[in-house]
């Protein structure tokens, strides 16, 4: 007879001594785990009303402003200093780590209509309603010294935008025409026009760095190489870029075929005004007229998330910080607000069990997002009440557009009343 | 030759003293530098031991994707041509040593099979580019998860045991006092006899755990114990018949049917629960992860008590008069009920009909029992009979056999093994391995009692069976009974207080709806097909045009001077036509197929050919 019984060593499955960590043997057998896919689901579930608990996205509020804020820019080289321009033409620079005003400029008559930073983060420039460009020093001034810009140029016109080139000693401005500029000169290197119509914003595109995209008035979105309220470039795939316009939407064109756009994103109940993508490519957002900023995917034509409060007004300005984890927004009632980009995610150093717990939960969630309990409340969001009937009306109006579009083709003769794409629907025309 | 090798062993290879010199003068070499001199007696001391390991090894390919796709070794066994290895010198690294295991670890294909959670015969869906490169990229996903599951078995630490008797010798007729004396004193100190004549016939329960044992006399003897340690945590009696007794989610708590009411006891023995609404009740079951308690009382009413609030989630009418048979299905938490016209019946609490009713046996049912995989059910009847059903889909008895006074308890073990009880016999049958039914021609042991069994259970983790009988509780040990090794994370024997509290909160927070049992676990992670479609025939409505239908071919125009607008037509009728061709193949197909299913029906349904068949249309 040849016997053996299953006689475990408690020493071998007990900890040592009472410093040790707890010995956990592992058999992934799945006879072990019975119910894998109910329990996961109970897990994805908890997961996802744990992340609307712990939904906390503003983080502060920098006031000091004593006019709306109408323009904000990063620094290139330091993540917590950020730059923003106000309607009475007042610039300041704020320290995000500490959250308060380090230097507060007076650089312009009138409204600071742009800002922007020198790739290499000694210096920025203003453009303001009082027809001149500054030049201004990062660092302040020494003891004694006045507050006074480094350069100053003089124009013709009111200038709206201003831009500055990722490599080079270049920058762009827009007004009635797109000017270009060389650091040392105070004449403009180029002008440019297209129309007659007024351009409000001009951006750089980071990669292929000698591209240039403005937004005019009439609703035209012009590449120079070298329309809309204001347009950004993805900074990981360089011929895409998302335009902000008008009539709620935004659209994601590819440089490459101008005539569709590659999506349309839509979920604002008003003018969009701002929009910027994170560090990533991946995202982008928005600010709208309609008091609230909204998080898209690129690929995704509705938004992931919405950000207001009960105090932001217009946003006018809105910016994502290198680090990508957070979002900063300007408003027409003076405040700069610092919001986190993941409204769950938890600040501060995580632990190695935390952080794989958080990992596994993410995992859950995008396992199960698509079942109708779990995406319900995920998808849950509180509005406030202006945008939230706004949303119902503007449904019903489309519905009713749906409706006759749908009616003319069922009664007219078939093939004649052609079936326009959502996409197609909204370019006018290319231009060439 | 030029092979890489490894250091001579001592004892085997010893160098001859001409050697000892020559070697002096060398500088000392590392096993996995290259041999400069050759040795006198010429022969490098490869070991063969590591030649054999070379030819079970898959190369490592030059290419990456192949190495992707041949992660597993289809047959480990067979050994590769030589011819493979021409080119030795590529593989070296810089140092010049030679990866004696190239390529990842081989993986044997039947443990990829148990952890593999797709059905890989089934092609992918027809779908868009996206989708499907979505669908591929999960799918190799889940392939290199399952193959990390099956590596990491090497680090499995217990075997299982086993029984063998020598050439030709009958385990059945090894009795227990000879096994408790050939293993170890551990092991023999798990086989007891509590001598309980006087509170009669005694069920009993292990924890989920198998670390704690409760049992309860008909005479109103409850007690709870570590019977590892064999320290009792309670005994009382409650002055009252007991007709079951089971331990809920940790061994804390326990639920005591007794002649009036439900009861639920901790482990001092303190009262806590007295649930009225569950009367006259005669077995218990306990479905751990949902926190379901299910009832079955001689009123004939199947109750589920969520015992995690301690609400009635349903109460069942079976319509089957007085249930004392039930067991679950730890596969997918479906009672099985048994009832005296010889069917059983299986039950969720989200229907209130039966899933499914199983006619098992011309008597009545006089018990049940599931396999932990959920394949496997054996009934015994009144008929004397013992059988073994498949659960998977088609409900068909697998093996029978009469037994001279048929079995009234039956029990099955974490590995397969089934018991049942005889009047004071109990017999165990044993089959090829873990996922195979127990083959019921000769019993792997038996053991006679004191006393007619009463309850059986097998120790969880453990090689001992419990059972209750009238004379006591006996706890036998039975070789290759119980799971080796444990997960501690889902239910660990060695758990700490602190282990256990953390445990409880946690499966307390994935507690699973109790609307989610059916038949099929993995339902939920199935597409909802009726609801797709349904959803898309109402976009189709509210749209008044299909978004995803197909557009009509558009012939492209070709060079100059061969696309006339004549050409063009021709060119569409083509595709048209042939789109055409197709459709009438297809549903020729199908009233072929639909002919053929008649037909087949028509002569199955007449075993034999009858007079009256020739007016059959």
């Amino acid at each position: 007879m040849k016997v053996k019984m299953l006689s475990r060593n408690p020493d071998n499955y007990v900890r040592e001594t009472k410093l040790d960590l707890q010995r956990v043997p592992r058999n992934y057998d799945p006879t072990l785990h019975p119910f894998e896919v109910p329990r996961e689901y109970v897990r994805a579930l908890n997961a996802t009303k744990l992340e609307r608990v712990f939904t906390k996205p503003f983080l502060a509020s920098l006031d000091g402003h004593r006019d709306g804020v109408n323009c904000l820019a990063k620094h290139p080289k330091n993540l917590a200093t950020i730059l923003s321009g106000a309607c009475d033409g007042e610039v300041r620079i704020w320290n995000l780590t500490q959250r308060n005003c380090i230097r507060t400029i007076q650089a312009h008559e009138g409204f600071v209509r742009g800002i922007c930073t020198r790739f290499c983060g000694t210096s920025f420039f203003t453009v303001g309603d009082d027809k001149t460009v500054k030049q201004w020093k990062m660092d302040g001034p020494g003891y004694g010294e006045e507050e006074e810009p480094l350069h100053t140029i003089l124009g013709k016109t009111v200038y709206t935008g201003i831009d500055h080139h990722w490599k080079e000693a270049v920058f762009a401005t827009c007004g009635q025409q797109v000017d270009i500029w060389d650091e040392q000169r105070t004449n403009p290197i180029c002008s440019m026009t297209w129309g007659f119509d007024s351009i409000s914003s001009v951006k750089f595109n980071p990669v292929e760095t000698f591209l240039l995209g403005s937004c005019a008035s009439d609703r035209n979105i012009v590449l120079y190489d070298m329309r809309t309220n204001t347009i950004c470039w993805n900074p990981m795939e360089a011929f895409i870029f998302t335009a902000a316009n008008e009539d709620y939407n935004l659209y994601t064109f590819d440089m490459r075929a101008l005539d569709t756009p590659v999506m349309v994103h839509m979920d604002h109940v008003s003018a969009v005004l701002d929009v910027d993508y994170s560090p990533t490519g991946k995202e982008f957002v928005s600010a709208s007229f309609d008091k609230s900023i909204r998080i898209f995917p690129v690929d995704k034509s509705r938004s992931r998330e919405v950000y207001h409060t009960k105090r932001m007004q217009h946003v006018i300005c809105v910016k994502w910080t290198s680090d990508s984890k957070y979002i900063m927004c300007g408003s027409d009632e003076m405040n700069i607000r610092l919001w986190k980009a993941n409204a769950s995610e938890k600040l501060g150093v995580l632990t190695s069990r935390e952080k794989a717990a958080k990992d596994y939960n993410q995992k859950l969630k995008e396992k199960f997002q698509h079942y109708p309990h779990i995406k319900r409340i995920a998808r849950h969001r509180h509005l406030p009440k202006s945008i939230y009937s706004q949303i119902q009306e503007q449904r019903i109006m489309k519905e009713a557009r749906r409706r006759k579009e749908v009616n003319r083709i069922k009664h007219s003769k078939p093939g004649s009343v052609p079936i326009v794409s959502e996409k197609k629907k909204h370019i006018v025309a290319v231009v060439k | 030759m030029g092979e890489m090798e490894t250091a001579p062993k001592p004892g085997r290879d010893v160098p001859p003293k001409k050697d000892k010199l020559q070697t002096k003068r060398k500088k000392p070499r590392r096993y996995w530098e290259e041999e400069t001199v050759p040795t006198t007696d010429g022969a490098s001391p490869g070991p063969p031991c590591n030649k054999k390991n070379r030819e079970l090894r898959p190369q490592r390919p030059k290419n990456a994707h192949i190495l992707k796709k041949s992660r597993i070794s289809k047959q480990p066994q067979v050994p590769k041509k030589p011819q493979e290895w021409k080119n030795p010198e590529s593989q070296r690294s810089l140092s010049g040593a030679q990866d004696p295991f190239p390529g990842p670890a081989p993986v044997p294909v039947e443990v990829v099979q148990k952890f593999c959670r797709i059905d890989k015969s089934r092609k992918l869906p027809r779908s868009k580019a996206k989708t499907r490169s979505r669908l591929e990229v999960a799918e190799a996903e889940e392939e290199e998860t399952s193959i990390k599951a099956a590596r990491s078995e090497l680090l499995l630490a217990e075997e299982p045991g086993f029984l063998e008797g020598e050439d030709g010798e009958d385990t059945a007729k090894i009795c227990q006092a000879d096994i408790v004396e050939a293993v170890d004193i551990a092991s023999a100190a798990k086989h007891f006899d509590l001598n309980l004549r006087q509170f009669g016939p005694y069920r009993l329960n292990y924890s989920r755990t198998g670390r704690h044992l409760a049992f309860g006399g008909r005479r109103g003897h409850v007690a709870a114990l570590d019977w590892v340690t064999k320290k009792l945590m309670c005994e009382i009696n409650v002055m009252e018949a007991v007709r079951d007794i089971r331990f809920l989610h940790s061994e804390a708590l326990l639920a005591v049917a007794q002649n009036r009411w439900l009861h639920i006891y901790d482990n001092q023995g303190i009262e806590l629960h007295c649930i009225r609404r569950c009367d006259r009740v005669t077995r218990l079951e306990f479905l751990p992860f949902h926190f379901l308690l299910a009832t079955a009382s001689e009123t004939g009413f199947l109750t589920y008590l969520d015992v995690s609030v301690g609400k009635i989630v349903a109460a069942l009418n079976v319509r089957a008069g007085r249930l004392d048979v039930m067991s679950q299905n730890p596969y997918n938490a479906v009672i099985h009920l048994g009832h005296s016209n010889g069917t059983v019946s299986l039950w969720s609490p989200a229907m209130k009909e039966p899933l499914a009713k199983i006619l098992c046996h011309r008597g009545g049912v006089r018990a049940v029992a599931v396999d932990s995989t959920g394949t496997y059910m054996a009934t015994s009847g009144l008929d004397h009979q013992l059988k073994i059903f498949d659960l998977r889909g088609t409900y068909q008895p697998l093996s029978t056999r009469t037994l001279p006074h048929g079995a009234g308890h039956l029990a099955f073990s974490q590995r397969g093994l089934l018991v049942a009880g005889m009047g004071d016999v109990v017999n165990i049958w044993a089959g090829q391995g873990k996922a195979s039914p127990p083959s019921l021609e000769q019993p792997y042991l038996t053991h006679r009692l004191s006393g007619p069994v009463h309850g059986l259970q097998f120790c969880p983790f453990e090689d001992v069976l419990g059972v209750g009988h009238s004379g006591g509780v006996t706890s036998m040990l039975v070789p290759g009974a119980g799971e080796p090794n444990f997960d501690g994370l889902e239910s660990n024997p060695y758990r700490s207080r602190k282990q256990r509290q953390e445990w409880e909160v946690k499966a307390l927070l994935e507690k699973v709806p109790a609307e989610l049992i059916c038949l099929d676990p993995r339902a939920l992670a199935e597409v909802d097909v009726i609801s797709l479609e349904q959803g898309k025939k109402e976009r189709i409505e509210r749209l008044g045009y299909d978004p995803e239908a197909k557009a009509p071919f558009q012939p492209k125009p070709k060079q100059k001077g061969r696309s006339s607008t004549a050409s063009l037509v021709k060119r569409k009728r083509k595709v048209m036509d042939e789109e055409h061709r197709d459709k009438v193949r297809q549903s020729l197909q199908q009233q072929q197929q639909q002919q053929q299913q008649k037909e087949a029906k028509a002569k199955s349904t007449g075993a034999r050919p009858s007079a009256l068949d020739r007016f059959v249309r």
